[in-house]
Formats: C-alpha cells, structure tokens, sequence
C-alpha cells in the first residue's frame, strides 16, 4: 500500500496526560469514572472538561478513590458499557484488589497509566514500579515510548481488550512527567477515523439484559474457579496474537505499524539492550553513537510485557551475545527483575546461551541520558569478551560511592 | 462436571433463581427450633433471614427449610417473642436419630 492512501491525522503538540484525553474523547466511552492524582490529573481534568462542554456523551463518575474508580468501571463493564479510567503509582495500587475482579469478570476496561514511583519515600516522579506490580493481575499491558504511542496505544488498546478472544482489560502506561507533562509532536487522527477503527461496543452479556437474566460475581467453589482461571490463561495467550493483528491494522490506516516488540538496528547486534517505555529513545540516540565507534549495538523495545512475547523476545535476540535488561521498577527479593526474568526464562527454555545482565535504571523519575547506555554497551561488549556476566544484576547511574 | 471450554466466562450464571440449587444448609451448625406456640407470624424473621429459609404459606411462618438455613441465627436474634432457639446441629441430628 502507498503512504499516500494513509489516513493523514492532524499535527498537534499536546502533553502525553492531554493525547490521552483526546484519544478518549474520540473514543468517546459510555462511562468514565475516575480520580485524579499526579501525574494522571490532567487526564481526568481535561477529560472531565469534554464532558461539561458536551463533547462526549459519556457519564463521568467523579469517585471519592481509584478503589471506587475501578470498582465503578466493573459495575458498568458488566452492564455492558464501554468503561475507561485512568491512574498511576499509588492510584494503581489502591486499585489492586479489584484490578483482579476486573480481569476475572472479563471486563474490557481499558485504562491509561502514567507510570509513577511507588512510595515511600514519597516520590510522584516516573518509574514502573505501579505497572510491574499489578503484572499477574490478568490485564493485558502495553507501553509507550512517545507521544505518538500514547496516542495511538490509547485507541488500540480499546480493540484489543474488547476482541471477542480476549475479553480482559488493558492497561497502556506512559512515563509520568517524560511524557505526561511534556509538549510533543502528535498526528490526531479524524474523530470518524478513530470512531469506525474502535466500532461499537459489543458486549456478550449484560447487566442489564434483562431478557437474558444473569448473575456476575457470583460464588466460584474449588469445583469450577479453576476452571474460570483457565480461561483467562486462555484470554491472555490469545492476545498475543491479537496485539500484533490489531497493530498491523492499525498500520494499514495510518501508516504506523504496532507489535509486541519493536527491533532498533538489532539484525546484525553483538550487545543489545532491552528496554520498555520513554527511555527507548535515549538508548537509541547511544545505538547510534556506539555505531560510529564500530560497535554493533542494538535495541529491543518491548512495547508488551503481558502477556510477555516470549517467542518474539527470543527470536530477536538470537545471535546476540550479552543483552542488558534495562529494568525501570524497584521490585524486591528477585534474583533479577520483573523483566529480566521473563528475558532470561524465553531465552533458557529455548536454550539460547546468552548472557543477560539486569540494569535497574531511572528510578524515581531520574533521567537516563545516552552517554550512560553507552556504558551499559561498553559493559556488554566486556562480558561478550570475557564470558563473565557477574554481577548480573547492575544499577545505572547510581552513587556507589 | 464440565471443562473450562464449556463453561461461561467469568463465572456468570446464566441461569436465573438458581442459588435454590446450592444447598448452604450443608454449612449450619447451630440449627433453629422453631416454637409454633410463641409465634405471632409477624414474619420479622423471614424478612431477615439472608437465605430466604423461613417457609411461609398465607402469612403464617409453616417451618424452616434446612436444606438452605446455614445456621446463622439472625432469626433467633431478631425474633420479638424469641420463638426461635439455636440448638447444636449434632445434637438435633442425633435427636432426630432417635
Ligand atoms: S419473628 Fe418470631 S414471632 Fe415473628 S414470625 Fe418469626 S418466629 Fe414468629
Ligand atoms: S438461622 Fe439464619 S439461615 Fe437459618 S432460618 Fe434463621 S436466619 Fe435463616
């Protein structure tokens, strides 16, 4: 297909918090309940804003917490509404009792998180902890590198926890302030473009169905709750097959093709890093740099950590030889990391002798410039010299001293 | 019993009334005794009984329904002529045995 047939959006510069309002107004839900916390508020703010001015015809619940927030959208999720919200650290974690009711009653909530440390000490900056925790929660989960991501995950994300062969909700982080708060460039695409790609909500069953009477949440004994979470395995296998369909999709329409991971200069790499979220580009900008010294560093962006694709994980990194598993969460008592241990289990079981090194990075909303993954590759470059990988769990730009 | 591949998702049941099928009379340890002599039929107890057990033809309370009654008490509580009696469930099991 030429670029030409392209849908060709509108160029706007808008804060991440605001491209993802806007994908919402376009999205247009039937219910939104959320709360507001930093550095999520503008979400809320603006969205709310939408629906006074009667851009939307969504019913707005202003909830007196994110408990109440999620619970709300699970409510109406079971009625048979499309229900969005939106959070981020402590927000996501005062949901994490009902993160699990959601996935377990097949609600196909989704919901933007603007990823955020989790306390103490008090902390409002970026990092995903909050994503990496609510990981076995049963939500599909996807990231954002830019501003264009999160407009453009914003909209697939409905698609893909509403696939009939998925039917759970979604989370789609973007880093706090990074991209939340900053200005950046953004194609809009028409409201009928985004209108017809995310279609009418079609729910299987209803709340409110009152020709088809049924009970949600009910009892589940030890004769079939194993078998309801069954399914859900079944639901989130499946969607690593829909993320790429609905990103191949979305490609066809705007020219912005999406998968479960993205390569940078990776085909012919001795050293890779691995990496998730904003701090893509930064690793980037050092491939380049790395490559005007002769280096053969690469990339890995994984753009989906749940459900973890790790066949397209191993297949990428095959042939390398020692990859650095930047991990941007403080997620204690592992011998590695969230990430890095689904690294390491993809490529183990598929019996890749690569060394894999974790990097815990960032935290606490530090900013990770590219002259420090050039270290990481001159790291990596020694163990692929050496064979010594150790220590292999590794902190970026901390004082160790 | 069925597979996960035939079962609705998310636990719905599709079938409406159907919480008469699950029997939490299997639960009760204390059971109530019921004294037709003390009993006005005001019926608090049947509206506070959570499992719906106070059986009631023509406004009269006509007996409890162990099958559901989980033993809860709430009716005995509640009842104004104190009509209703806890009682251990082995002992009114062994009684009945006798
Ligand atoms: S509450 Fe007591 S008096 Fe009233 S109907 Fe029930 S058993 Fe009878
Ligand atoms: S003991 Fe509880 S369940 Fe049984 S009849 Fe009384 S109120 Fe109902």
């Amino acid at each position: 297909m030429s670029e030409t047939t392209y849908v060709k959006g509108k160029v706007r510069a808008l804060e991440g918090d605001m491209v993802v309002a806007e994908a919402m107004r376009q999205i247009n839900p039937d219910v939104v309940a959320a709360y507001p916390i930093t550095p999520q508020t503008e979400i809320v703010q603006t969205f709310s804003g939408f629906v006074a001015d009667g851009l939307v015809d969504t019913e707005f619940i202003a909830v007196e917490s994110e408990h109440a927030a999620m619970s709300s959208c699970i409510g109406a999720s079971c009625a048979g509404a499309r229900a969005l919200t939106a959070t981020c650290g402590a927000g996501l974690a005062l949901m994490w009792e009902v993160l699990w009711c959601a996935s377990g009653l097949r609600c196909p909530i989704s919901m933007a998180v603007v990823n955020r440390s989790l306390s103490a000490p008090l902390n409002i900056l970026t990092d995903q902890t909050d994503m990496m925790g609510a990981r076995d929660a049963g939500w599909v989960q996807i990231f954002a590198e830019n501003h264009q991501e999160v407009y453009d995950n914003a909209i697939q994300a409905v698609r893909i926890a509403e696939h009939p062969d998925i039917v759970l909700p979604i989370m789609h982080g973007l880093a706090g302030f990074v991209l939340g708060h900053t200005l950046g460039r953004v194609e809009i695409l028409p409201d009928e473009v985004v209108k017809q790609f995310v279609g009418q909500y079609k729910p299987s069953h209803s709340l409110l169905d009152i020709d088809h009477p049924a009970t949600f949440g009910a009892y589940d004994h030890w004769d079939y709750f194993f078998e309801h979470k069954r399914q859900q395995w079944e639901g989130m296998n499946n969607a690593l097959k829909v993320i790429p369909e609905v990103g191949q999709e979305f490609g066809r329409l705007t020219g912005r093709y999406y998968g479960l991971v993205e390569p940078y200069m990776l085909d012919d790499a001795d050293v890779a890093i691995l990496i998730i979220g904003s701090a893509t580009g930064a690793a980037k900008v050092a491939v380049d740099q790395m490559r005007a010294d002769g280096v053969k560093a690469g990339v890995l962006k994984l753009r989906c950590f749940r459900p973890f694709p790790a066949q397209a994980v191993a297949d990428a990194l095959k042939g390398r030889k020692a990859v650095a598993v930047m991990e941007r969460s403080s997620c204690f008592g592992g011998e590695t990391s969230p990430v890095s241990a689904e690294v390491c289990s993809a490529l183990y079981l598929r019996s890749l002798p690569i060394k894999v090194v974790t990097y815990v990075y960032g935290l606490g909303g530090r900013d990770t410039v590219p002259d420090e993954f050039c270290q990481v590759y001159r790291d990596l470059l020694k163990i692929a010299e050496t064979g010594v990988a150790e220590p292999i769990f590794r902190y970026l730009a901390l004082r160790d001293y | 019993m069925k597979s996960w591949k035939e079962i609705t998702w998310g636990g719905l049941v599709m079938e409406p009334g159907s919480s008469v099928a699950y029997e939490t009379g299997d639960w009760r340890s204390s059971r109530p005794i019921l004294d037709e002599e003390k009993c006005s039929n005001c019926l608090v107890c049947w509206v506070f009984c959570p499992d719906g057990a106070i059986q009631v033809e023509n406004s009269k309370v006509v007996g409890i329904d162990l099958k559901h009654c989980k033993g809860c008490g709430i009716c005995a509580e509640e009842c104004p002529r104190k009509a209703i009696t806890m009682v251990d469930e082995c002992e009114a099991k062994a009684e009945a045995l006798k």
